[in-house]
């Protein structure tokens, strides 16, 4: 870090009275975000050129008649709204255990219980993907629903890590502030470790949806539809139009719902941080 | 253990008004689990309605067990505190801290609520009116010296140190709590700021009359804040409760003659405020008028600096009578560095902000920043002479 550097970070920190005019600070905040902006907006440009090569190869391709039958748009609509409901139902899921979840480890009273919850939700990543699939549609049977414990179970350790770890990461000089002036402790949960908290929430929902978008593929070996259906077939007929139809659909997925999650942490990140 | 309970030796001057209420604590002990010593032992003290009592001691030595058991924070092992005649061990801590201002290092500051909302929070928890809450802002910061108009939208990070520290102060006096507890509130700020914010706690406690307990590494802060002061040594044994002065001249034990440290008579220093002294009217001109009027009067009256003051009568620079002459008419620049002290500042605050600007002397100003007067180093070198001579006989 270069001298004139530390002197601006320094400058950042404690701005001088006489040179912040009213609202000076808050004009400046705009510009300091607006690269962020640049790549929100190139990212949704990039998804729509995708979708456009693709409709156009579809369109000029010369195709068999399996191909044309899995690759039109009636079936290609289906299993995308398969794919996004699979990930969904799994991503509320993991929303609604792994953020309460999270939040409770984090309390006093339930800390030492973090090493065992964060070891098993490891061991939920660590294990294959495919096969935490089959072991679970062995024990539930085939079907949508197991896909989506299956997923739950993949996917759950971000939140989960990123909820405790934005909790810990609030300076607890403030929430002592927040005790020392009366609040309870469930009022300092919802109005100050929450809110600190929620940028890194935030940024471990949007890998966990990522992972959910690439792991849904997986779906097809247990019954679950789902885009990694076209995968599936394209492998075991030997059509690449399809295994690669398939893959760069789950590709341009996978960016769309990164991008919204981008959005939402955008709009959704306290001010003043 | 049956001590008597340390009451104080003599009582606050009478003619300030008074708003807190008395703390008294009895017999309180702290045990931290898995510690062979208590952090706190069999503690008793009584602290005065409206006084600003000082914790000072070494590091460690429970000042901050001490002060967070007072609104329960901590909750004490054994033993009793009041608040006025109510024992605050049987009470809802919610709701008791409420009722108790609580500053600490940097301020604490919510940063992702504005100045407004962090200054409103308590406020807003007691169920107040929206109009009142808003009211009550605007007024407290105007009482830390803050235009509301600038500051209330605010984000904590778009002040500087010395700004939130005022806005923590602010944000504790929300409720107009009769207790205000500080834990080393100016620690983390430069000490010309550190200064200021002193300065400025004295003015504003001059107004509310409230009981602080106030903890401190700095013994210096201690001795210019204090009604009292308490020293302590580990585990919060009160090794000597009294005033500044007696203190100073009469240091109970060995231990606190060295945390006092060398140089007791300039320590006196910290003990003299600028407004006990007689200060020297100085040569003004304001800005825009011609520079040979004021040369002249700087002339007939001895003086070699001329105090340049703006159209509102709040000094802005201190240029020499030669400079001045040089000019045509006074400028309306503004000098940064120029060293000035209030009314309440201590002589140790004034040597210190000239030494800062390498200048002899400061400019006092008064109520609402019009000027005082000046002080100069010899007019200090004088009080330091005095002190000595009465120390010696
Ligand atoms: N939560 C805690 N658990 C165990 N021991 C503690 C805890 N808090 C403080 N202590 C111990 O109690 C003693 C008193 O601590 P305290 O924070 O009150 O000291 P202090 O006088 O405020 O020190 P300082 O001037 O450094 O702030 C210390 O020995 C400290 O190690
Ligand atoms: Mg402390």
């Amino acid at each position: 870090m270069s001298a004139t550097q530390i002197r601006r970070d320094a400058a950042e920190e404690v701005p001088d009275e006489a040179a912040l005019g009213p609202g000076a600070s808050r004009a400046g905040r705009p510009s300091r975000r607006s690269g962020e902006w640049r790549a929100l907006v190139i990212q949704p440009v990039l998804v729509v050129l995708g979708v456009l090569a693709f409709v156009l190869w579809r369109a000029t391709a010369t195709l068999s008649e399996t191909e044309a039958r899995q690759l039109g748009a009636a079936a290609l609509w289906d299993s995308t709204l398969r794919h996004l409901s699979l990930t969904a139902v799994a991503a509320a899921i993991v929303l609604l255990i792994a953020i309460p979840l999270g939040v409770a480890l984090t309390r006093p009273a339930l800390r030492r219980f973090t090493p065992v919850v964060i070891g098993l939700a490891n061991v939920g990543q660590a294990a294959p993907a495919i096969g935490l699939f089959v072991l679970l549609a062995m024990w539930l049977g085939f079907g949508f629903w197991t896909t989506v414990v299956a997923l739950v179970v993949y996917s759950a350790l971000p939140v989960l890590r990123n909820t405790m770890v934005g909790i810990q990461g609030v300076d607890p000089r403030l929430v002592e502030a927040g005790r020392g002036m009366g609040m309870s402790g469930l009022a300092v949960l919802l109005r100050v470790e929450l809110p600190l908290a929620a940028p890194v929430i935030l940024a471990g929902v949007r890998t966990a949806l990522v992972l959910l978008v690439g792991t849904a593929t997986l779906a097809t070996f247990i019954a679950g539809g789902g885009l990694g259906v076209l995968i599936n077939t394209g492998i075991t007929l030997s059509l690449d139009s399809l295994l690669i139809s398939g893959a760069v659909l789950v590709a341009l997925l996978a960016l769309a719902v990164d991008w919204l999650g981008r959005v939402v942490e955008y709009v959704a990140r306290p001010k003043g941080l | 253990m049956s001590d008597p309970v340390p009451t104080p030796v003599a009582p606050a001057a009478p003619e300030r008004r008074v708003s807190g209420v008395p703390i008294r604590l009895e017999h309180v002990t702290k045990r931290y689990p898995g510690q062979d010593r208590p952090a706190v032992d069999d503690v008793s003290l009584e602290i005065a309605a409206g006084e600003t009592v000082m914790f000072v001691g070494p590091s460690g030595c429970g000042k901050t067990t001490l002060l967070k058991m007072i609104n329960r924070l901590i909750e004490p092992t054994s033993g009793r505190i009041f608040l006025g005649d109510e024992d605050v061990t049987n009470q809802d801590p919610d709701r008791l801290r409420r009722r108790i201002g609580y500053v600490i290092q940097a301020g604490g500051l919510f940063p992702h609520m504005t100045v407004a909302t962090n200054v409103g929070m308590v406020p807003r928890m007691l169920g107040w009116e929206k109009p009142r809450i808003a009211e009550r802002i605007d007024e407290l910061l105007d009482l830390v010296g803050l235009d509301p108009d600038v500051y209330r939208d605010r984000y904590p990070r778009e002040l500087s140190g010395g700004q939130q520290q005022r806005v923590g102060v602010a944000r504790a006096l929300a409720a107009d709590p009769p207790v205000l507890l500080m834990d080393e509130p100016f620690g983390a700020v430069d000490p010309i700021t550190r200064h200021r914010l002193q300065d400025e706690l004295i003015a504003i406690q001059g107004e509310i009359g409230k009981t602080i307990v106030f903890v401190t590494h700095d013994f210096d802060e201690a001795l210019k804040l204090g009604d009292r002061i308490v020293v302590f040594d580990v585990g919060a044994r009160i090794v000597q409760y009294d005033t500044p002065e007696a203190i100073l001249a009469d240091p109970a034990e060995e231990y606190v003659a060295k945390f006092v440290g060398a140089g007791a008579t300039l320590k006196q220093l910290t003990l003299t405020r600028v407004n006990s002294l007689e200060l020297r009217p100085a040569t003004t001109a304001t800005v825009g008028e011609a520079a040979a009027a004021a040369v002249a009067r700087a002339r007939a009256a001895g003086d070699e600096l001329i105090v340049v003051l703006d159209r509102r009568g709040r000094p802005i620079s201190w240029p020499t009578v030669a400079e001045v002459s040089r000019m045509t008419t006074i400028p309306a620049t503004v000098d940064e560095k120029l060293p000035v002290v209030g009314l309440g500042s201590t002589l140790s605050d004034a040597l210190d902000t000239m030494l800062a600007a390498s200048q002899g002397g400061a400019v006092v100003l008064g109520r609402r920043d019009r000027l005082a007067g000046v002080v100069t180093v010899e007019m200090i070198m004088d009080v330091v002479q005095r002190t000595r001579q009465e120390a010696a006989g």
